[in-house]
């Protein structure tokens, strides 16, 4: 089916030669190929149409690439889609306030819910934490004992539960009993029940609020199909979850199940199980995700090829400007529409090696209404301004702050935001990534 | 999918409500709009409609798509309809829904796939497997029940040497059929767990043996490799065994259901088909093109946790609950 997506889509625009923009007719064959191939990935039907109809907005009209096909450049446009609507959000956890903390999961039955639990606990271990594994789960047979082996396998404390209590006295219980063990964060696995099973939910509920957990995560098997956005939307109704995990990705599920749990709770998938050792944990990546789901790593891979070309072709540009001091207004504002379409900064960097700790990156990310914010803050400049910040006085700040329908301090802002991404870029033009966190300080 | 693709995107009356809102809230709001689409659809589809539109077939189609019935079997059964509406043999919507369910029955009967008996004498042996957590314990634990029922001598031959508990999981369930489990320590080589096991059942002249495997991605060769191995043991112990190889389908499962039959028929040849977890929103669609392609039978579906939540696979039945 997926090899022949590409196929089917360099067929369907074999008609179509030279160059151009994709036009709508053209546009609209390709989206059927997607729409099935999407369908086909398990991605759900409503997800599958909302977005196939935000591609179509998307591609009608854009020019392209000079490297690619009308084919590759569609496939490139769902790609980049995918990976947004899967994107976004910071993946870690995130465990605040005094200890001990406590992290919940929750599912169907047999999503993975025990097994993800002590590889959790394996990995928080690594990190410096020290983990408490809870068996909440009461019902199915052995499923305490089953915690209870792994936690010893892998030297994490587990909490003796009475299989006679409640789950959520259980989790009290145990909470109480945390510091005495040397805890410093619970992590409870709860029996899988089905979403719709309102007397079990309610217990969810009831845990909830007798422990309050930083995070509770949905653990999701990757080889769901339609019914994944029932399932989560329940979950999340009932819980308000704070994060997705998705099990069993070693195989050969096309996962779409990620791209609708993502799109009816909004909540951040943040990590994925691929096996069923304790160290078959790893961070979620929103773009090995989409090939994954679209199936096809090489088109994809050609596609980047010709897009870091190009990228590259202005990141030249952008270098011999930085070395001759000349970054300006009209620079940050293309760097900003460069880092909307590639992802948030935090995920670039996040990728470069000794960065994943920096701090305060969030501030550095553009969101959309931000971004048009700063489009017209800058469109109000005069092409001398831009081309030189040092100019801009107060009466020019109180003019361009008219201009563009926003207040003084949001010029200024903007000012303070570009001097120091030009500081920053210059230091990177200098030093490369070293040392970078001495700039977030 | 030619026809159909006339209708406009319903996604506009969501688009409208608030521009600022992010996609996933709009889609958010979408689903819930739609939502009593998901739940007793066929009849209001039909509800007062004289004519067989474009827009009743793509509803026809998303009641299909989103019950897992994947693609290619959606757009084998949506085409043959369509085809008879062009000619002319299907003008009413009532019908239109009769034929769409006739054709989807015509490819959940199978007959039996044909596969040894044991001897007079000598027990019959089932083997079980699947992928991880689809229900393979629990649906030993409720089949054994099934023949307890009916006053036969059951074993439980303990092969998931592998997964943490998943002995003490079996060992419960033996108690509560009153049936022997046959167990080794967990890490025991399960040809070797079989291999006792068989030769335990055949002494002690039982009737019905369950050999309980880990759960396993059909991807893994190794892993296959194993399960042919024990098939193997099996057979060496007790020739025809195990007479029959049950796979276990979890009904939430999309289209990866169809890679796991192919390779674990691949492997081993299956007998039958349990698709468990029907009790819960998921509609099990996909065995729809697995047993038009497979033809493998379903022997029971599982709907529930409980003894006796076990039952055979009604094919009306099921038809009917897509459609509910
Ligand atoms: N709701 C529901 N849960 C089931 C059904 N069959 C099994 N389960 C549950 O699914 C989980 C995994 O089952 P288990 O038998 O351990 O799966 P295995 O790993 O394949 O042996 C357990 O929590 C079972 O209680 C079913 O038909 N319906
Ligand atoms: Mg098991």
């Amino acid at each position: 089916m997926f090899e022949s997506l590409t196929e089917k889509l360099n067929s369907t625009f074999k008609k179509i030669t030279g160059r151009g923009r994709l036009s709508e007719t053209n546009v609209r064959d390709a989206l059927k190929e997607v729409r099935l191939a999407l369908l086909e990935a398990d991605v759900n039907y409503k997800v599958v149409k909302k977005l196939v109809e935000d591609i179509r907005e998307r591609a009608v009209g854009q020019e392209v690439l000079q490297s690619l096909t009308p084919g590759q450049q569609i496939i490139k446009i769902v790609n980049e889609e995918l990976i947004r609507l899967m994107g976004g959000a910071k993946k870690g956890l995130e465990l605040l306030g005094r200890t001990p903390h406590s992290l919940m999961l929750v599912g169907l039955q047999g999503s993975g819910k025990t097994t993800t639990a002590a590889k959790l606990a394996r990995c928080l271990l690594k990190q410096g934490r020290k983990p408490y594994l809870i068996p909440a789960d009461v019902y199915r047979p052995a499923a305490i004992d089953q915690l209870e082996k792994l936690g010893a396998q892998i030297d994490v404390p587990v909490y003796p539960t009475d299989p006679a209590l409640k789950p959520e006295e259980i989790c009290l219980d145990a909470l109480s009993k945390a510091g005495g063990e040397g805890a410093d964060l619970l992590l409870i696995d709860t029996a899988g029940r089905l979403h719709i099973d309102e007397a079990l939910m309610a217990e969810l509920v009831r845990i909830k609020k007798e422990i309050r957990p930083g995070e509770i995560l949905l653990v999701a098997d990757a080889m769901t199909g339609q019914d994944a956005v029932n399932v989560a939307k329940n979950f999340n109704d009932s819980l308000d979850i704070t994060g997705v995990i998705l099990s069993k990705m070693e195989g050969d599920a096309r996962g779409g199940a990620a791209l609708s749990i993502k799109a009816v709770t909004g909540k951040p998938i943040k990590f994925i199980g691929v096996g069923e050792k304790m160290d078959a944990l790893e961070p979620f990546y929103p773009d090995r995700m989409a090939s994954q789901i679209l199936g096809m790593g090489d088109v994809l891979s050609l596609v980047e090829k010709a897009q870091a070309e190009f990228d590259e072709k202005e990141a030249r540009k952008l270098e011999k400007k930085l070395k001759k001091n000349e970054f300006d207004l009209e620079d940050f504002q293309s760097q900003l529409r460069q880092m909307k379409k590639l992802g948030s900064l935090e995920q670039i960097l996040g990728m470069l090696p000794g960065t994943g700790q920096m701090k305060n990156l969030k501030q550095l990310k553009p969101d959309e209404k931000e971004l048009i914010k700063v489009e017209a803050i800058i469109n109000s400049m005069t092409r001398e301004e831009r081309k030189n910040y040092k100019i801009i006085n107060g009466s020019r700040r109180q003019r361009i702050a008219r201009g563009s329908g926003n207040r003084v301090q949001d010029v200024n802002r903007l000012l303070k935001n570009f001097t120091q991404t030009k500081k920053m870029m210059e230091h990177i033009s200098k030093r490369g990534f070293a040392n970078m966190e001495s700039f977030f300080r | 999918m030619p026809g159909l693709s006339k209708k406009k995107d319903t996604g506009k009356e969501i688009k409208d409500a608030d521009q600022d809102k992010g996609l996933f809230q709009r889609l958010q709001q979408g689903l819930l709009k739609t939502r009593s689409t998901f739940t007793g659809r066929l009849d209001r589809l039909f509800l007062g409609k004289k004519e067989i539109t474009d827009d009743l077939l793509e509803e026809l189609e998303e009641i299909l798509f989103t019950s897992d019935i994947g693609v290619t079997t959606t757009q084998e059964l949506i085409d043959s309809v369509q085809e008879k509406v062009v000619r002319k043999e299907l003008k009413d919507p009532e019908k239109l829904k009769d034929a769409l369910r006739d054709h989807i029955l015509s490819f959940l009967k199978v007959t039996e796939v044909p596969h040894p008996v044991p001897e007079p004498g000598e027990p019959l042996v089932i083997l079980v497997i699947g992928v991880n957590g689809v229900g393979k314990t629990t649906t030993i634990g409720k089949a054994a029940q099934r023949f307890r029922m009916e006053g036969k001598q059951v074993m439980l031959v303990a092969a998931d040497t592998f997964r943490a508990a998943a002995v003490e999981q079996l060992v419960v369930w033996g108690e509560r059929v009153e049936a022997e489990v046959i167990r080794q320590k967990t890490g025991a080589d399960p040809s070797a767990v079989v291999f006792d096991g068989l030769t335990a059942a055949i002494s002690r002249k039982i009737d019905v043996v369950f050999i309980d495997t880990a759960g396993r991605l059909h991807t893994k060769t190794n892993l296959m490799e194993e399960l042919s191995k024990i098939h193997r043991v099996a057979g060496r112990k007790l020739p025809g065994a195990p007479h029959e190889a049950w796979l276990v389908l979890d009904a939430t499962t999309g289209q990866n259901a169809i890679s796991q039959v192919e390779m674990f028929n691949k492997a081993l040849g299956l007998s039958h088909i349990i698709l468990t977890k029907l009790d819960g929103t998921a509609k099990g669609g996909i065995v729809v093109g697995i047993l038009q392609q497979f033809k493998i039978p379903v022997k029971y579906i599982g709907i529930g946790e409980k003894l006796d939540d076990l039952r055979p696979f009604n094919a009306e039945d099921f038809v009917q609950a897509i459609f509910d």
